[in-house]
């Protein structure tokens, strides 16, 4: 028996933090050591220049967290989805984005036929659990018990189904979300500090907002309800959970129905931020840093993950972006959840992957 | 009643190690290369030959490359089409640089530059493993696809960002620019998907293969036996990357013809190879051919076979039924056998063997 | 299991056959059209493709055709991408298209050699490759009226004629939103090279095709260095989300431009009531008050045979696919005045396409008057650089906001001939022009 996860990596340096903490120490000296060389080269554009942009405009840095910030809440968001359903069956769910998209074109193209909005947003629940229904019966129950990569293939093929229909029921033209229907806040706050002006859009602050109260109800939905109990045990053990007489296919439809239920809550916030159409499932691909970040299996990983890739793609593409021209956000979060990964294979919050011969 | 092995003794080890033991199996191998090097080029018009065949020989050997990875070494990845790219834009410069090489031999020789950048992207697979290794790879999809834009050296500082395809002569007949016949390109990829998928064959066989295939099962124990899992992951990585690599410069060279190369290899291609190693069977080299037949041909066949057979079928509607019709086919292969087309291939096989008197 | 699989193959084989025999009898003239109604950008693909189908349809209701010819219009979903465009080529190829439109940058790129040697003309109207129109390298293809260079010049006039003046934008600021693809790309060289020389600063905004929805840090970028002006050169969904950022960033919208592409009504739409006085290039007129328009409405769509709902007819986008079709419809008319032949060819439509010469009396006559700017094509400028306006986004609909505007084309020429000279070095073998000039034109 050996414990993989506690192993240290193959290096001179047992501890990895220790080794972390060398580099960092390393590369300010670099750093200095170099600004000093010379004043205006690379070296001080790279580590110097960024942070005397920081100190020079206090107020732009602080818009920049606050971009990263509520993109990070959004990317939380999607990444939610795919740990619940991650959680409670061992699927891989790439259906996600496609969810998001398929669930805020549902709520949209009710209201387009003339559906009052909220009734559309029930009505749209109600499609998300017919889906989640669906789902369970057509392709998790006959691949029950199938290798993790058979079941990420079937959600793929899932995916594929719901561009079609999706687009053969509400047409691919773009549509406007219906903020204003659900009384979504517009416009922005302007504050005035630090020497500048930070603007909060409202909708923003809504999004945070009402993520926020989602995850707490998710949680206290989790802690204390007996369906909650049912699902973290599912979660623990799907045969101990079988033994104890909990429904698994209950519990799959539960789970899928609440990742739906999160997906077009996503789906209402990026719609209102951009727009809804299929382009939206792009960026559902965020998500998945995010959760190598934080670990497929944790709730707080997904949020603290997707705070620490929006705020930290946004400081970076915006402070470090323009040396390399620019465009640097597709990759960058890759690189911050790689470098990660490579101290806590399991992401920052996953469980301790323990291997046995 | 006609395949079945009785009577074919082996009276040597190699014999019994052939990868084709049975001779009804080399049979069965020749007829299909007749077909493909006499029956196709006859009864295939220039459309089924540059939109289906070439294609479906383009996305087979990607396929073959990730196969190994995934199906062999057990080591996802999701930056296929990014290793693709490397190999189409090494192949790009290559051809710019030296006009006066063979062009077959730049292709194979642009594999190695991304057989290097795929150990790069390999190295956090000693690591990290599974579904984040998977998520791990995105950084090289997305990284390489950026510099493919951002790294004006890499299409020659062109003002349209595209990439050109010169005309190359093999033999003073042209096998790559416009003036190159549907046929000559599609011989190209047969000639070098033959040679490639033989190599590999051999390479999986063998004592490389079993070592592969031992990290994939189960890669401490693996680690315990001898087989030095650093070596073998990177060893892994190279092989397949080249693979990609190779795919990606014929699909530029013989079969795009050039344009805008970097947007051709996004992450859309590469979950297509993930998709068409797994439909088509993990680790088995015929699975990755009927993959790639499945995920890449079946839509363009769908789209255009179906209105030809009186499927009365307009653009939009008929892009969304296949897109339904795609879906719904994964679903139902994975149900009916979760281990790939390779494994349907093997039973009717089985089943063939034992015909017409099961019992 | 052998000879089934042989027998899968030839039937297959005889299925791909059959889906590319030229199945149609040669009284109709076949026109292939790529169109993207599906995937990221078919938000904009839509109204396009629905104005081009739609004024065919007209044609062909109304007149009868073009000359008597009934016209065999036909579209290749590509869902804007390239893979897909190519077999739309294959099959437009097989059945004898006389013109392609690709829809696409990547698809025209990938396109242009093909044409060459296959002998269709590929009309790629104003996108596409810029170099292109040089018709002694590129007999083949066409992007008329006006190449994203000429675009880019416009912007900057539309600039000094704000401003007060070429000399007032010296120490000025143009940003470049622009997709981070060849497509966005291309207006680069120009605006640099016309920085040198008035002394204005460009600044580059890349949005990665993953990014398109998601531009925020790029909008902290733009409020860091303060642009005096922006240029979008956007497509599909990062129009609208363009817009709206531009408004949350308090980016002064009126000063913010899009190239022709940027300006789907959608797109503007998309930032609501703020959005008033967003700006776009155009060549042609929006709105269904042109007698061409009436035309469709009263032909196809009160019919119930146009797939746009009949508020969306005289939007932007839509008049860009029937101003296109108006092009193809000439260039076939041209043609079978230059060949005397009904049913024209891909050949003889190459020289109609050579020998475009819409004037504006020409317009009144197919009820476009002051719709567009006349169109001259000529056998070495494949692409004319002809006049654009500035549009206007009131808050409903798109204006007119400014004269129309010549490009300057003594800027764009040496470029294009330099560059042309230059995909034809590296092509190694490029075809020599073989195809004589028309004497007529």
């Amino acid at each position: 028996m050996s414990d993989v996860a506690a192993r240290p990596a193959p290096n001179l340096l047992a501890n990895p933090w220790i080794k972390a903490g060398l580099i960092v120490a390393g590369l300010i000296a670099a750093a200095m050591l170099g600004a000093r060389l010379d004043g205006s080269g690379t070296l001080y554009k790279i580590f110097i220049d960024p942070f005397d942009q920081m100190a020079a405009a206090p107020d732009l840095l602080a818009q920049t967290i606050w971009e990263g910030l509520v993109s990070g809440v959004l990317y939380a968001l999607i990444a939610l989805g795919f740990v619940l359903i991650f959680k409670a069956s061992g699927v891989f769910n790439f259906a996600q984005g496609i969810m998001v998209v398929f669930a805020a074109l549902t709520l949209v193209g009710l209201h387009e036929k003339g559906v009052p909005a909220w009734l559309a947003v029930i009505l749209t629940l109600g499609v998300m659990f017919l889906l989640a229904v669906a789902i369970e019966r057509v392709v998790l129950r006959p691949l029950v018990n199938q290798p993790d990569i058979i079941l990420f293939m079937a959600t793929f093929g899932i995916t594929y189904f719901l561009i079609g229909f999706g687009e053969s029921v509400f047409g691919g033209s773009p549509k406007q979300m219906i903020a204003d229907q659900l009384y979504l806040p517009k416009g922005a706050i302007d504050l005035k500090i630090l020497g500048g002006l930070v603007s909060l859009q409202k909708i923003d602050i809504a999004a945070a907002i009402i993520a926020s109260v989602m995850i707490a109800v998710l949680a206290l939905f989790f802690q204390y309800t007996r369906i909650g109990r049912a699902l973290r045990a599912v979660a623990d053990s799907h045969k101990a959970a079988l033994s104890v007489g909990i429904s698994l296919n209950q519990i799959w439809v539960i789970v899928w129905f609440t990742a739906g239920i999160v997906a077009l809550i996503t789906g209402i916030m990026w719609g209102a931020r951009s727009d809804v159409s299929f382009a939206l499932e792009i960026v559902a691909l965020k998500a998945l840093p995010v959760l190598i970040l934080g670990g497929f299996t944790s709730i707080p990983g997904a949020i603290i993950g997707g705070l620490i890739i929006g705020i930290g793609e946004k400081i970076g593409e915006f402070y470090w972006g323009p040396l390399i021209g620019g465009g640097i956000e597709s990759w960058l979060a890759y690189f911050i959840a790689l470098g990660f990964l490579l101290f806590r294979p399991q992401g920052l919050f996953g469980d301790k992957i323990i291997e046995r011969i | 009643m006609f395949y079945r092995e009785a009577g074919q003794f082996k009276s040597t080890y190699a014999a019994d190690m052939a990868v084709f033991p049975i001779r009804q199996d080399r049979i069965g191998l020749a007829i299909i290369l007749l077909i493909a090097f006499i029956g196709i080029p006859l009864i295939g018009n220039d459309f089924f030959i540059t939109s289906v065949m070439i294609p479906f020989l383009v996305f087979s050997l990607a396929a073959i490359g990730l196969n190994i990875l995934t199906g062999y070494t057990g080591l996802i990845s999701l930056g296929t089409a990014a290793f693709m790219g490397v190999g189409a834009y090494a192949c790009y410069k290559l051809t710019t640089a030296f006009p006066g090489v063979n062009i077959i031999v730049l292709i194979l020789v642009s594999g190695l530059f991304s057989a290097a950048i795929g150990v790069l992207f390999g190295l956090p697979s000693l690591r990290i493993k599974g579904f984040y290794l998977a998520v791990a790879t995105l950084a090289a999809q997305f990284f390489l696809q950026w510099a493919f834009v951002r790294v004006p050296w890499l299409f020659n500082y062109n003002a349209s960002g595209a990439i050109e395809v010169p005309q190359r002569l093999l033999f003073g007949i042209p096998v790559t620019g416009a003036s190159a016949s549907p046929e000559t390109r599609y011989f190209v990829c047969l000639c070098l998907v033959i040679v490639m998928t033989w190599f590999a064959s051999n390479l999986v066989h063998g004592k490389i293969g079993r070592s592969w295939m031992a990290v994939r099962d189960m890669d401490i124990a693996a680690e315990l036996m001898g087989i030095k899992l650093l070596n073998a992951k990177l060893l892994a990585f190279a092989v397949s990357s080249f693979y990609a690599g190779v795919a990606g410069a014929m699909m530029i060279f013989l079969w795009y013809g050039g344009g805008e190369a970097a947007d051709v290899f996004n992450i859309r291609l590469s979950f297509n190879i993930l998709f068409m190693v797994i439909i088509g069977g993990l680790g088995s080299l015929i699975g990755s051919f009927f993959g790639a037949a499945f995920i890449a041909s079946l839509p363009t066949i769908m789209k255009f076979g179906l209105p030809a057979l009186g499927v009365p079928m307009s653009g939009a509607t008929a892009e969304h039924v296949t897109f339904m019709l795609v879906g719904a086919l994964i679903i139902i292969f994975l149900i009916v056998e979760p281990h790939g087309l390779a494994r349907l291939w093997q039973i009717g096989k089985q089943k063939l063997r034992t015909w017409p008197f099961p019992y | 299991m052998k000879t089934s699989h042989l027998m899968r193959a030839t039937a297959l084989g005889a299925l791909l056959a059959a889906a590319s025999v030229p199945a149609h009898a040669q009284d109709s003239i076949y026109v292939s059209n790529n169109a993207y109604r599906t995937g990221p950008f078919s938000g904009s693909g839509t109204p396009i493709g629905d104005g081009m189908r739609d004024y065919f349809a007209m044609i062909n209701e109304r007149d009868g055709g073009i000359g008597g010819v009934k016209i065999n219009f036909e579209e290749c979903e590509t869902g804007y991408d390239t893979k897909k465009s190519i077999e739309c080529y294959e099959q437009a190829k097989s059945k004898n298209t006389v013109i392609y439109s690709p829809w696409s940058t990547g698809a025209t790129l990938a396109a242009i050699p093909r044409a060459h040697i296959d002998k269709i003309p590929i009309l790629s109207m104003a996108y596409g490759l810029s170099a292109s129109a040089d018709g002694n390298v590129f007999p083949w293809v066409f992007n008329p009226p006006l190449t994203y260079w000429d675009g880019a010049l416009i912007m900057v006039r539309h600039m000094a004629n704000e401003l007060g003046g070429m000399d007032k934008l010296k120490g000025k600021k143009l940003g470049l939103i622009h997709l981070d693809a060849p497509f966005g790309k291309e207006p680069i060289p120009v605006l640099e090279n016309l920085a040198k020389k008035y002394g204005f600063e460009v600044k580059l905004y890349p949005v990665a095709a993953a990014d398109m929805q998601n531009q925020g840090s790029l909008w902290l970028s733009i409020r860091r260095d303060r642009p005096d002006y922006l240029y979008n050169q956007g497509w599909g969904a990062m129009n609208p989300t363009a817009v709206k950022e531009a408004i949350k960033n308090n980016f002064p919208i009126a000063k913010l431009v899009g190239v022709w592409w940027a300006g789907g009504d959608d797109d503007a739409r998309a930032g609501g009531a703020e959005a008033k006085g967003y700006k776009s290039l155009s060549f042609h007129q929006a709105g269904a008050n042109f007698p061409v328009i009436q035309d469709i409405v009263k032909h196809v769509v009160d019919k119930g045979k146009s797939l746009a709902p009949k508020e969306k007819v005289g939007e932007n986008l839509y008049n860009r696919g029937v101003y296109n079709s108006m092009l193809v419809a000439e260039a076939i008319r041209n043609a079978q005045t230059i060949s005397g032949k009904k049913v024209v060819t891909g050949e003889d439509v190459r020289r109609g396409l050579e020998t475009l010469n819409i004037t504006d009396a020409r317009l009144k006559e197919l009820g476009m008057e002051g719709f567009a700017a006349p169109v001259k094509v000529a056998c070495g400028d494949h692409n004319g650089h002809h006049k654009a306006y500035v549009a206007e986004w009131d808050g409903t609909k798109w204006t007119k906001a400014s004269d129309w505007m010549e490009p300057l084309k003594d800027e764009v020429r040496p470029l294009i001939e330099a560059n042309a000279k230059d995909y034809a070095e590296k092509a190694g073998n490029w075809p020599k022009r073989t195809e004589a000039c028309e004497k007529s034109s």
